[in-house]
């Protein structure tokens, strides 16, 4: 019961900032919008200049996009919600509270997933409206596929943070950077086979690129790939797993060294 | 009756600085004992410590009876700190930051414990207003009132009236007065504001380079040192002089 409450606690401070802050709200949507447009237009054209089923091509682009926005709206959210403590200088004050560290990591998880679904959920409905494309109807592992993108987003993010908890404010920038730079080895819009060779064992180290191996066959032959969806889950316990280490590690130096008294600097 | 702090032998080093050399002291509960000492002498590590926000290199701290190296979370939910150089959020109000931390703390019926902290504060007149668009003096009462919010047994202050106007300054040195004498708190004080420590606290623990150098009640140290006021004691002990008393 405590601990619920304290993660409340710390949600309540993000939701009532969202709450005072319009542009906020604003940014949550805008990108996802942005990407479901450009790309919803990009494979109509491609579908009829290729002559390729239409409804397979936009389901396969559009798919991935909003696939990829959920991985990446799930990263930010749970980076930035961080970052919002940072930069407001509050995190001595949520440390010296009873708060433990797992629970605001809780904290951010919710957050992220409340961050997601404002983000997605809107370029899902235009997806619809516009290009006739329904998420939805790659059916019930939709939310096995969902899920694994938000965990890939949880844990680069937790990997960020430890690296912000151990080099200070001034790796802020790989909060921006970290996931979309991994979005040519996800195999968002192109299988992996695609690839390289010698690129395709690190590609095949990430959950998203066997997630969207899986989206494809789904979209494009009906198919549900089981062995890319227990492939995507088995990455993302490892690698969560890792990277609380790496956070618990971190956290314990900076409390060690003094970087919780000045991270902002 | 168990110490409200008991610091033994607390050393922390920083690769080749040593910040906090080898200090022990006791804080009985319900005291409320001044930390003087110049800019580096080791006031803010020995609070942060005292936080659990810093692991000591050396040394023990035992909070409220709670072993702080293996139990800090027990010891954190029944103390607080207040520091006009620790932000709360601006852009929340001062009842939602009140609420927040409300929750952090586990407080039973906020709304009701933040009425009566903006009645004894005066926060009235802001409680909806943005922390950050807060003239000095209230940042000082909203910070006041965040660090009251779980009712603590221990209150840790830095600087509680810095930056204030001599007006707001006495009237939260008054509040504090008041607060510690109804509530029985234990309150550590660490200021640079003499007057504030003589008014305020029963014992002082005068720190150099990381180091306890005198300790004892305000009039003890006034004796020892012949001066009028502690803050010609003060520069004595920052100006080396006590050699030349002794």
């Amino acid at each position: 019961m405590i601990p619920l409450r304290r993660i409340w606690g710390l949600m309540y401070r993000h939701l009532a900032l969202y709450r005072r802050s319009w542009p906020r709200l604003v940014d949550l949507a805008y990108w996802p919008i942005m990407q479901m447009i450009i790309w919803g237009f990009t494979s109509h054209f491609f579908a009829n200049r290729l002559g390729s089923a239409p409804a397979v091509t936009v389901g396969m682009l559009l798919g991935g996009v909003l696939l990829w926005e959920t991985a990446l709206r799930s990263h930010l959210g749970f980076a930035v919600t961080f970052m919002e403590e940072v930069w407001s200088r509050n995190l001595g004050h949520v440390f010296i509270s009873p708060l433990r560290p797992w629970e605001m990591i809780a904290a951010l998880t919710a957050m992220a997933a409340v961050r997601t679904a404002l983000g997605v959920v809107p370029a899902s409905i235009l997806a619809a409206l516009l290009y006739h494309f329904n998420i939805i109807s790659v059916g019930p592992v939709l939310v096995l596929f969902l899920l694994n993108l938000m965990v890939m987003g949880w844990w680069v993010a937790l990997g960020c943070i430890s690296l912000i908890l151990s080099q200070g404010g001034g790796a802020e920038s790989l909060v921006w950077s970290m996931l979309p730079g991994l979005a040519p080895l996800a195999a968002v819009y192109y299988p992996v086979a695609i690839l390289p060779h010698w690129l395709q064992p690190i590609a095949l180290a990430l959950p998203a690129a066997h997630v969207f191996e899986g989206l494809r066959a789904a979209v494009g032959q009906g198919v549900i790939r089981w062995d890319q969806l227990a492939w995507a889950s088995g990455l993302n316990a490892l690698w969560l797993s890792a990277t609380a280490l790496l956070f618990w590690q971190q956290f314990q130096a900076a409390r060690r060294n003094g970087a919780l008294m000045n991270i902002g600097e | 009756m168990t110490d409200a702090i008991h610091v033994e032998s607390l050393t922390k080093r920083y690769r080749e600085t040593l910040a906090v050399d080898d200090i022990s002291f006791r804080v009985r509960p319900g005291e409320t004992i001044g930390l003087l000492g110049g800019n580096g002498a080791g006031k803010t590590t020995t609070i942060a410590m005292l936080l659990g926000l810093l692991v000591p290199t050396a040394g023990r701290i035992t909070v409220l009876g709670h072993d702080m190296a293996r139990n800090r979370f027990a010891a954190l939910a029944k103390m607080n700190f207040s520091s006009p150089y620790v932000a709360l959020p601006a852009r929340l109000s001062v009842a939602e930051n009140l609420r927040v931390y409300g929750h952090l703390y586990n407080v039973r019926h906020i709304e009701r414990r933040i009425a009566e902290l903006a009645h004894e504060l005066d926060l009235h007149g802001f409680l909806d207003r943005s922390a950050g668009k807060l003239s000095a003096g209230q940042k000082t009462r909203v910070a006041l009132a965040k660090s009251l919010i779980n009712r603590p047994e221990l209150l840790l202050l830095d600087e509680p009236t810095a930056s204030l106007d001599p007006d707001t300054g006495d009237l939260v040195r008054s509040w504090l007065e008041r607060y510690r004498a109804e509530s029985g708190c234990t309150v550590l004080l660490a200021s640079h504001n003499m007057a504030e420590v003589e008014r305020l606290c029963s014992h002082v623990l005068m720190m150099k380079q990381g180091r306890i150098v005198d300790r004892g009640t305000p009039s003890e140290l006034l004796t020892r040192y012949n001066r009028v006021d502690l803050e010609e004691v003060f520069l004595d002990i920052a100006r080396d002089r006590q050699a030349e008393i002794a």
